[in-house]
């Protein structure tokens, strides 16, 4: 052999390992994800969509702050360390509207996005384009203990007003054995308690803005809803309640220590699974309360996946959301660990499913979902899109602020109008400086 | 001659001393202690002590769940990298403050201290702008640099007292018989220093290994430490103490340890110089 022939020979091999190589280099996805359940189930389920697709998938599992401080981070400096990022519906239309998520307008037929339900398709749009497919969706209910309510000789009705909670909490309360009728959230944080009196108040014909950008605390309705949950909570709440959130009331509940509790509806799951409930056989769902003005008390939420637009990996990235957010995926949850696990809250078909229909929380947590209007959330106009949020970047900041201003009410620090007062000055010098007003 | 100490004294300052350490050790304790119970049990009250089911299945979840070692790879070469690195930088700068000051040397060390007064989210986006610029994001040598550059005021404060309580003289005499400033560092005064540089080796290991601020906005997959795998298990809807318990008690166990070992050399270290 030549010298030329042996050049030529090594050249050859040498341009087929770098094609063999090329050819085996797998895409890999780098995914942001909350911990809650239905996301650390998909995880477990993530090897069958490699095996289909050959796309491998890299988990980042953060606590919601951190996760929120996390990708905002990335997003904003255009890190391009994740490929997918889970996001809520707050984050959603104000990050399209920037231009910082591909739009998702690339969905195939067979995916069916019109089966996603209403109202989480218009919260996770900006201007009729849909920026996130949500994974599961929520929105918050009344859970209460229906052996309490017998022993009381209450019976709640389907659609309870505020009255009716407040006639079956103090019916409940037995403070002596550390039964208290109602727990609510009073924890500081916009998606905390914030979230909670910002939804309740919503009820009582109150809203965080006028149609000029003018915050409205200094209004009868405000007074009225604060003074509302602070009484109920006072009379019939458990101690410490100004720093309780979604845990310590589960946890409370769990416990057998509230007589009603009004959140997520996601925690009926938790609190109706006999593994770690004590009163999981007698948990009882009703719609969030109102105050015969037209408007609930219940929030809308979901939790979607979302392509940054800093990825090179879109086409990938956007096979995995349609994997991830389908019909089959609801379906292979169902037939491995049954109906009740399945992510909830997202598509129409799944509360069509007979099977479905039989899961106790399934109807209540679909008619709360259907009664929450992101664009039509209080009695009055309002500029902006949100019920238990407003869809601008100032609001995170200014309703942490807020609620720690309700929150020392709670605590028995200062009174509501003092509160009220305090929350309507650093509103709308938050909006002064932000140019809204 | 030696101060006459009651019998009844020492009992009650014994005591006081078994007090305050079983009350600073006792949230690592419970944490290990819940991260045996169930998720039902870790909720329970009034908290249980024992008579609970005995389980090892948070250690088989999270086990399950998280690449451990990956997690606990990067916590080593992160935090052994960052001090490391402080300690070659730290040591002439310790040095050239302690032997030779300059009418500046007190303000440089005030304001060296200053920098910690900051709080790490003001910096958030230069930093992580740099790192975008640089690629340096999700890589370990990056979080090396930048956890070095946040201990280093600590520890070339702590260098600087420790070569402050060595005779200036012994140095003097080394240069007389002729050694380098090379020499003089490495075999006079790093050797006599020796328990003073280990112990600041040690605690500003363990200040690297829980940073959790840094470790975890820079970090994606590849580098992230055991800051971010105790991240994952930490949720704000959904009870999982226990689970979240045993990923804690999985990531304190190594420094644990090494303190345990090591806490001769570090006491030693941090009382070095205290008696004159």
């Amino acid at each position: 052999m030549s010298r030329m022939t042996a050049l030529r020979a090594s050249g050859a091999l040498a341009l087929c390992l770098v094609a063999a190589a090329a050819t085996a280099q797998t895409t890999t996805l780098t995914i942001a994800t909350v911990n809650n359940g239905d996301m650390i189930r998909m995880q477990g389920y993530t090897s069958q969509f490699t095996e289909q697709t050959g796309i491998a998938i890299e988990w980042v599992t953060l606590e919601e702050n951190v996760l929120r401080q996390r990708v905002t981070t990335d997003i904003t400096t255009n890190g391009g360390q994740f490929d997918i990022m889970t996001i809520g519906m707050y984050e959603t239309p104000i990050w399209g509207a920037n231009g910082w998520l591909v739009p998702l307008d690339g969905l195939s037929e067979a995916y069916d996005v019109d089966d996603i339900l209403p109202a989480m398709r218009g919260g996770l749009s900006h201007e009729g384009t849909l920026y996130a497919a949500p994974f599961y969706g929520e929105s918050s209910m009344v859970m209460y203990r229906t052996d309490l309510m017998e022993a009381a000789g209450l019976e709640m009705p389907e659609a309870p007003t505020w009255d009716d909670i407040r006639a079956a909490a103090e019916a409940m309360t037995d403070r002596a054995n550390e039964v208290y009728g109602i727990c609510l959230r009073g924890k500081p944080g916009w998606g905390e308690g914030g979230a909670l009196i910002t939804a309740t108040a919503n009820s009582f014909g109150a809203r965080w803005f006028d149609e000029d950008w003018n915050a409205q605390f200094d209004t009868p309705e405000w007074e009225a809803a604060l003074t509302f949950y602070v009484d109920l909570m006072n009379n019939f709440g458990p101690p410490g309640y100004a720093t309780n959130g979604f845990n310590e009331n589960l946890s409370l509940f769990q416990q057998g220590r509230c007589g009603m509790w009004i959140d997520a509806t996601v925690a009926a799951s938790f609190v109706t699974n006999p593994n770690d409930s004590s009163v999981a056989d007698s948990v009882g769902f009703a719609l969030a309360p109102d105050n015969g003005l037209g408007r609930r008390s219940n929030w809308l939420w979901a939790w979607a996946l979302a392509i940054p637009a800093g990825t090179q990996q879109a086409d990938a990235a956007l096979q995995f959301i349609e994997w991830a957010t389908s019909r089959d995926y609801i379906a292979l949850v169902a037939e491995n660990e049954g109906w009740a696990n399945v992510p909830p809250g997202a598509r129409t078909s799944l509360y069509e499913t007979p099977d479905y229909q039989a899961v106790p929380f399934a109807d209540m947590t679909l008619r709360s979902i259907n009664a929450a209007d992101p664009t039509n959330p209080t009695v009055d106009p309002v500029p902006y899109v949100g019920i238990q949020f407003v869809a601008i970047p100032e609001f995170a900041g200014i309703a942490t602020e807020v609620s720690q201003e309700f929150a020392e009410v709670y605590a028995g620090q200062q009174t509501v109008q003092q509160a009220l007062a305090n929350a309507q000055a650093l509103t709308n010098d938050a909006m002064e400086a932000a140019g809204y007003r | 001659m030696a101060r006459a100490v009651s019998t009844r004294r020492k009992i009650a300052t014994t005591a006081l001393a078994w007090a305050i350490g079983l009350l600073i050790f006792f949230p690592i304790f419970w944490t290990i202690l819940t991260s045996f119970k169930t998720e039902a049990q870790a909720i329970a009250n009034p908290p249980l002590f024992w008579g609970f089911d005995f389980t090892l299945e948070n250690y088989a979840v999270v086990q399950e769940r998280s690449n451990y070692m990956r997690f606990l790879w990067n916590s080593v070469i992160i935090a052994g990298g960052s001090t490391l690195l402080g300690i070659v930088i730290a040591v002439p700068a310790a040095w050239s403050m302690a032997f030779v000051p300059s009418r500046r040397t007190k303000d440089i060390l005030l304001w060296m201290l200053s920098t910690k007064m900051l709080p790490a989210v003001g910096v958030l986006y230069p930093i992580s702008l740099i790192f975008v610029q640089f690629g340096l994001l999700d890589t370990r040598g990056g979080l090396i640099v930048v956890l070095m550059f946040i201990n280093l005021p600590i520890i070339v404060w702590m260098l600087y007292t420790y070569f402050r309580e060595i005779p200036g003289e012994i140095l003097e005499a080394a240069r007389m018989d002729g050694a380098g400033l090379k020499e003089e560092i490495l075999y006079v005064l790093t050797p006599m220093a020796i328990p003073g540089i280990a112990s600041t080796i040690l605690l500003n290991f363990i200040l690297a290994w829980n940073e959790a601020f840094w470790t975890l906005n820079l970090t994606a997959a590849s580098a992230a430490p055991l800051t971010a795998f105790i991240a994952s298990y930490s949720s704000p809807e959904g009870l999982f103490f226990a689970k979240l318990s045993a990923a804690s008690t999985m990531a304190i166990a190594p420094i644990l340890i090494l303190g345990w070992f090591s806490q001769k050399q570090l006491v030693r270290g941090l009382t070095f110089g205290a008696v004159k």
